[in-house]
């Protein structure tokens, strides 16, 4: 309790007001200040959502492996609900990464969808983390549950590697159908820079404010049904009738 | 060590249920699989039915070996006692490796015999393919199925645990023993046998340290 006691008046105070500033900076950058890239038009734009929804995805599922990590060892609930929380923000961010990837691909690949590397590796991220969802709300009555999702995590940091190396040969093997994507031909215009730094902060915030308010919500939850085993074992009188 | 895998062989040999029970679904796969391709496909995906019957069956007979202990209270008496809870993983990994072996190998005969794949001309480099992905399948099932058999709905939450993360296994396995059953070396399949054998240490040491924290009480 000691760390969140010391992050909790900056994450309730000044985060949330430095994410709004961040996000409408990051908007305006997006519509307002870049220009149009010259090959591709305004659905480039969607990039700098994309890309840091993608890096917010990864720093999600890194964390919560961390977090896992930490709980097996010291055993503190407060690393379980990290975790937890890390792995739900980290899967809004990578349904997002999944849902504007096709909406750039139509136009510029001719596709909604590509087996390439990069894709299929953020397709099977996202079915870990999803089942790690599900085995969380399979198991919620079971005491061990928290042990179960913090091996999932674990292992499954372990395996994106292999995974990773596996998807690159086995696309290597095969003849791309569509044309591969044109690589990073490396930004030149300041102004994208300028943007993508601005939005890369927005989304690290909004990251960091979501995983907070999550782990707050799971911390309270905690202590209610704590509070509901007090008043049952007071005799079990029905105290002001206390639903979850 | 060796005691837990005595015993866990010796049940499976003394009721011969599963392995019996194992072999005619794997038949019935591989027929399910013979009826919905046409001859010639059949033939090119051969290393893919191979693959995926082993998987969905193995499925079934890993969450068995758990399923049995649980079921006679046995399971208590096992954790009870005086091992490393690393040597119970270790035990049920080799036993579980050992069905799936006798599992592979009536499957592959089908493959010859049924989808006319023709007789292996690189035996030994295909049972060697073989060894190397059913070890790795075998660990990360092994362990996930410590966490599914606990749960209410194990049938259902097994696969969706092993499945996303045996990607490496599926993709390398196959493709291995494709190159091997057209007639290649084991050199032609290198690359994959070496992503199949980091996968299979990393498996294994990582259910060997882990496992204990899933079956405190």
């Amino acid at each position: 309790m000691t760390i969140r006691a010391r992050i909790a008046p900056v994450a309730e105070t000044v985060l949330p007001g430095l994410t709004f500033v961040a996000m409408i900076a990051a908007l305006g950058c997006v519509f307002l200040y870049v220009p149009n890239e010259r090959m591709q038009g305004a659905v480039q734009r969607i990039f700098y959502f994309h890309v840091n929804a993608a890096w917010s995805a990864f720093f999600g599922f890194g964390l919560a492996a961390a977090a896992s990590a930490l709980f097996l060892w010291r055993t503190d609930e407060t690393y379980d609900r990290l975790a937890r929380a890390a792995v739900e923000v980290g899967m809004l961010f990578c349904t997002m990464v999944l849902v504007t990837g096709p909406i750039w691909a139509r136009p510029i690949w001719g596709t909604w969808w590509t087996w390439d590397p990069r894709l299929t590796m953020t397709v099977i991220l996202w079915t870990i983390y999803a089942v790690y969802l599900v085995l969380r709300a399979m198991g919620e009555d079971d005491p061990q549950i928290a042990r179960y999702a913090a091996v999932l995590a674990i292992v499954g940091v372990l395996d994106v590697p292999l995974i990773m190396i596996s998807v690159r040969l086995w696309r290597g093997m095969h003849p791309s159908v569509i044309s591969a994507p044109a690589g990073q031909g490396g930004i030149q215009d300041s102004r994208m820079i300028v943007t993508l730094v601005v939005t890369l902060v927005a989304f690290t915030l909004l990251f960091l404010w979501l995983v907070w308010r999550r782990f707050e919500d799971l911390r309270l939850e905690d202590e209610l049904h704590a509070l509901e085993d007090d008043v049952d074992a007071l005799g079990g009188r029905a105290v002001g009738g206390v639903t979850p | 060590m060796w005691s837990i895998l005595r015993k866990d062989l010796l049940l499976e040999f003394r009721t011969r249920e599963a392995i019996a029970a194992l072999i005619v679904l794997v038949v019935l796969i591989v027929l399910t699989f013979t009826f919905s391709l046409d001859p010639e496909g059949a033939r090119a995906a051969a290393p893919a039915v191979l693959w995926v019957t082993l998987i969905f069956a193995g499925l079934l007979a890993v969450q068995r070996t758990f399923l049995v202990e649980r079921e006679s209270g046995a399971w208590y008496g096992l954790l009870l006692g005086p091992v490393d809870r690393g040597a119970i993983f270790v035990a049920k990994l080799i036993a579980n490796l050992l069905v799936l072996a006798i599992a592979d190998v009536v499957l592959t005969l089908l493959l010859v015999l049924v989808l006319g794949t023709g007789v292996p001309t690189a035996p030994l480099e295909l049972v060697f393919v073989n060894a190397l992905g059913l070890i790795g399948f075998s660990a990360l099932a092994t362990l996930f199925a410590a966490i599914s058999v606990r749960l209410r709905a194990r049938e259902l939450l097994l696969p969706l645990l092993v499945l996303p993360l045996l990607v490496p296994v599926v993709i390398c396995a196959v493709e291995a023993s494709r190159i091997v059953l057209a007639g290649g070396g084991a050199a032609a399949a290198a690359p994959w046998l070496r992503v199949l054998a980091t996968f299979d240490v990393i498996v294994t040491v990582a259910g060997w340290m882990l496992f204990e924290q899933l079956v405190l009480e």
